[in-house]
């Protein structure tokens, strides 16, 4: 989680992009409410609120996070709605989403 | 089951282009995109691009998908956006995944578009969270307007190196510098002074040892080589990032034409495994097209002229279309294209695959 003293990830002044935002959208990380941005991918919306670490591997537990953002790296593999092994940087974010970390190879609801 | 004349893979620049092209000979087009938004690659591309007018010289690539798309609108190809072609059957036969539902669509023609994904590197915790595909943050921060983190240390200093990261400050990114285990940079001039005017070092002959965090990245140790890329001894420093951006290489993304029993050579050239393919980009399977990155990784200008020309070839194919312009054309600037020094590689490897000239299968 972000500290209140980190910037916001999300860029305010950008010198040739001006970003078209979404509306904001509610959703759920580990049970905690999050709000992120409608078109945006569940990927996009974690990493806007500082979450980095998205499952942890089978044998070694290590962390993984997102990697390619083109739904080939499989780095990015999370439960979503009960359903595991979700590529969330695929995902479109849609409101009352509840997103959890995966433990190992994830397990079928 | 769903039919249709002709079925292109990938809506990056090569498949827009293929589109567009064999429509407007008067094909019937199904383009197919896994993403919600067509373009591929091109709408985080804000940097401008080189060459000639007629490749969109001096227009950003985002805008350049623009203009695919506008021309798009304009036939009447059937867009299937946010759907996955999850497997190849026989006879040109493919599966279709979107988010509900699952269905087939033969095809008696097909052009593979897919593109490439980036490549990894071997180091210790190349696995950790903050190390990421160059590629992967120029979306983060160009499409979504999001800061993968504070301070990043980019490794590779080819146009994707170096573009982003002078894209990465343009976000607000600190780059502590870019890192090129060659002794020189690999991209071009043009871009690399951006960043060096900007302060950013470009250390060459360098490389990363090591990502360090227990659970996200907190910093990188990085350290010069000799010339077989060996660390050096007593050269070895810690830079305080928690981004580490990987911009060392694409591998095609080629499982379909290996589902599709296309013959496959492997041409390091070429990024590794692509289709045997021949100079109007038929790979050895009757009535398969591709075109760049499966025919050898390249960039955006070449990709919208060889799309272009699989689309006409494969409408002069199906509808016997009066497409005998377009395509000298095509090959005609794809020539003038690749005759700078940046594309010796390319040539070398498209070169390598004419020697394996006849199809074995």
């Amino acid at each position: 989680m972000r500290s209140s003293t980190a910037p916001d990830p999300r860029i305010a002044n950008h010198p040739i992009l001006r970003f078209e935002r979404g509306t904001p959208v509610e959703f759920y990380f580990e049970g905690r409410k999050l709000v992120g941005l409608s078109g945006e991918t569940v990927a996009a919306a974690l990493i806007a609120n500082s979450v980095k670490v998205f499952r942890h591997t089978e044998k070694l537990h290590r962390p993984r996070g997102f990697f390619c953002a083109v739904g080939k790296c499989s780095s990015c593999l999370m439960v979503v709605d009960g359903r595991p092994n979700t590529m969330v940087c695929m995902e479109p974010l849609r409101p009352g989403m509840k997103v959890e970390r995966q433990e190992g190879t994830g397990r079928l609801p | 089951m769903k039919q249709v004349e002709l079925a292109v893979v990938g809506a990056g620049p090569a498949g827009l282009s293929a589109a567009v092209t064999a429509a407007r000979l008067g094909c019937e087009v199904a383009l197919i995109d896994d993403n919600d938004r067509l373009g591929g690659q091109l709408i985080k591309q804000t940097h401008k691009f080189f060459g000639e007018k007629s490749h969109y010289c001096g227009t950003r690539g985002m805008d350049i998908a623009g203009i695919l798309l506008e021309q798009l609108k304009e036939t009447n190809v059937r867009v299937m956006s946010g759907t996955s072609v999850v497997g190849l059957f026989a006879g040109n036969v493919l599966g279709l995944a979107d988010a509900t539902s699952f269905q087939k669509l033969a095809a008696k023609s097909l052009i593979i578009a897919t593109g490439a994904a980036e490549n990894n590197l071997a180091f210790p915790g190349n696995d950790l969270p903050g190390v990421y595909g160059a590629g992967a943050v120029q979306t983060l921060a160009n499409v979504f307007g999001i800061r993968p983190g504070n301070d990043a240390l980019m490794v590779g200093s080819g146009n994707i190196g170096i573009i982003v990261s002078y894209q990465l400050l343009q976000a607000g990114v600190r780059v502590k510098a870019v890192v090129e285990a060659l002794p020189r940079v690999g991209g071009y001039h043009v871009h690399a002074a951006k960043l060096v005017r900007l302060g950013v070092p470009i250390l060459t002959s360098h490389t990363v040892l090591e990502a360090l965090g227990d659970e996200y990245v907190t910093g990188a140790r990085i350290a010069k080589v000799d010339a077989s890329f060996k660390p050096i001894k007593g050269t070895t420093r810690t830079l305080a990032v928690d981004t580490i951006c990987l911009a060392v290489g694409l591998t095609p993304l080629s499982e379909l034409l290996w589902q599709a029993g296309c013959r496959m050579v492997y041409v390091p050239e070429l990024g590794g495994h692509v289709a045997w393919h021949d100079e109007n980009m038929r790979t050895s399977v009757p009535g398969v097209y591709i075109a760049v990155d499966v025919s050898g990784v390249e960039e955006a200008s070449t990709a919208m002229l060889e799309g272009r020309l699989a689309g006409a070839h494969a409408a002069m194919a199906l509808r016997g279309a009066d497409a005998g312009t377009t395509i000298e054309q095509a090959r005609t600037e794809l020539c003038a294209i690749r005759s700078g020094p940046f594309s010796r590689k390319i040539l070398c490897g498209k070169a390598r695959l004419a020697e394996c000239a006849l199809p074995l299968n």
